[in-house]
């Protein structure tokens, strides 16, 4: 499997501070295994970067196999580097060539302010699925799972849309940093199914009335956000939110 | 009520009055392009004129070229405040884009395409709307606005007017800047209506690219033919 230990230089945004202008730093980083996750050459880099007495980078990481949406680089004018469909922690030094230089800066957008290094606050999602991104209902014993027929596309369809992690791939790609992908997706999950009828027209109206207030941009149709998605989100999605938009205020009674 | 309009003022919204408008304009390109297509039948210009004058005269028409007015400038404020809109939302650009990996330059461009087209329509509506409508056209048709059937000469100004290789190369330009607009336009106004369909979109995206191909050529090759002397 391995070619030979890298090295290779790298372009590393540096800012200390939300308030902080931030400028990008060259570091080299040498004997770089190529089985290595691009986390764990950080991990590298910033051992050495400690034992040197320097500041380590900071980066946002957490279940490093794909599933919690935490990692966020944008390495090579790409968000989760150049391979499709994975996530920062899943792409492997392997994707990259010995004597490389590899730029990384940190999701770009005004409604992701960064607040140290590659680090940036994405509470604007969690204040969007705040919104109305959820069902409301009592809680009690769990229903017999056959008690709702839910045909199969449809229940597919579904778990396609709740694939998202929001990581934020889509906002950072976005010519326009628009989170519509991210917020059709949420939408959507619920949308198709049964349970998630009763509240379908509130939460749509809501959900996209938070998102325009958390100063995401417009979304221009350029498909590059369904492109870089790490789990494959459809800009179906999207098209199915703004059907839900316009029957919500144009059809439905009923305000957000 | 208020839902209606604070419906367009959302995101969703500003998208929708882009789309809506983006597609009429497109409506209004295929009678352009329809009618225009005169020139090729007839090199006296007689038909071209008796097809100018019925728009010039019919009252739907009339009215629908305020319409076309409204709708022009509706697109072109909505686009340039959803452009300072889009760039305010990323306020730090990144050191290094990879654009080209994941979409299509055009689609990205859509501003700047746009804003050619503006400058093309001002150059256009003043070689010929304004010649017609105000400043008249009797100095490119030695003395007399009218053709030998008696309806105005416009066809007399297209001849004088493409008969400058520098407008012709203008025009052509122009058509290439449109062909661009309308290959990503046309279908992105379906996807924002929401009409993203397994059995429809591909049908869509196909009308589409022969739409922004086959309408532009036609347009660039009106001037090449007058100024080639082409036709029947």
């Amino acid at each position: 499997m391995s070619t030979g230990n890298m090295n290779l230089t790298l372009k590393v945004w540096r800012q200390k501070s939300t308030k902080d202008k931030g400028q990008m730093v060259d570091y080299k980083v040498s004997e770089i295994s190529p089985d290595m996750s691009f986390l764990e050459m950080f991990d590298v880099l910033n051992e050495d970067l400690i034992t040197k007495g320097d500041d380590p980078i900071v980066f946002d990481h957490d279940c490093r196999e794909g599933i919690c949406g935490m990692c966020s680089m944008f390495i090579n004018g790409r968000p989760h580097g150049p391979k499709d469909a994975v996530t920062t922690c899943q792409l492997h030094m392997r994707s990259f060539k010995d004597g490389d230089t590899i730029v990384v800066e940190p999701w770009r957008a005004k409604a992701f302010p960064v607040i140290k290094d590659l680090t940036v606050d994405r509470s604007a999602f969690d204040r969007v699925i705040a919104a109305g991104g959820f069902i409301s209902v009592n809680t009690g014993n769990a229903q017999d799972a056959n008690a709702l027929p839910i045909p199969k596309a449809q229940a597919d369809a579904a778990f396609e849309a709740a694939a998202c992690i929001g990581c934020g791939a889509c906002v950072a790609t976005c010519k326009n940093a628009s989170a519509m992908l991210f917020v059709s997706a949420k939408i959507s999950q619920l949308a198709l199914l049964p349970q998630g009828q009763p509240e379908r027209y509130k939460r749509v109206q809501n959900m996209v009335a938070q998102m325009d207030a958390e100063g995401f941009g417009n979304c221009t149709n350029t498909g590059a956000c369904e492109a870089e998605c790490p789990k494959g989100i459809s800009l179906e999605n999207i098209a199915r939110m703004n059907r839900d938009f316009y029957a919500a205020k144009f059809i439905s009674e009923e305000e957000g | 009520m208020g839902s209606i309009a604070n419906a367009f003022s959302s995101s969703i919204g500003k998208k929708l009055i882009m789309g809506l408008t983006g597609l009429f304009l497109i409506s209004f390109l295929l009678v352009h392009c329809f009618l225009n297509c005169f020139v090729f039948f007839d090199k006296t210009g007689v038909l071209f004129n008796e097809g100018a004058h019925f728009m010039a005269t019919n009252w739907i028409i009339r009215a629908m070229e305020v319409v076309l007015m409204l709708g022009l400038l509706l697109h072109i404020v909505q686009g340039i405040r959803l452009t300072l809109e889009n760039q305010a939302a990323r306020p730090v650009k990144y050191a290094y884009n990879d654009g080209n990996a994941n979409s299509k330059w055009y689609s990205r461009s859509m501003g700047l395409l746009g804003t050619l087209l503006l400058m093309f329509l001002v150059v256009h509506l003043s070689d010929f709307w304004i010649v017609s409508r105000f400043t008249g056209i009797e100095h490119f048709n030695g003395g007399t606005p009218v053709d030998a059937s008696g309806h105005e000469d416009l066809y007399a100004v297209m001849l004088a007017k493409f008969s400058h290789p520098w407008r012709v190369i203008l025009y052509v330009l122009a058509m290439i800047s449109l062909a661009y607009h309308l290959l990503h336009g046309f279908a992105s106004t379906f996807q924002t209506m929401g009409w993203n369909h397994k059995k429809y979109t591909p049908i869509i995206k196909t009308m589409g690219v022969l739409f922004s191909i086959l309408i532009p050529l036609i347009f660039a090759l009106m001037p090449i033919a007058i100024y080639f002397g082409l036709g029947l």
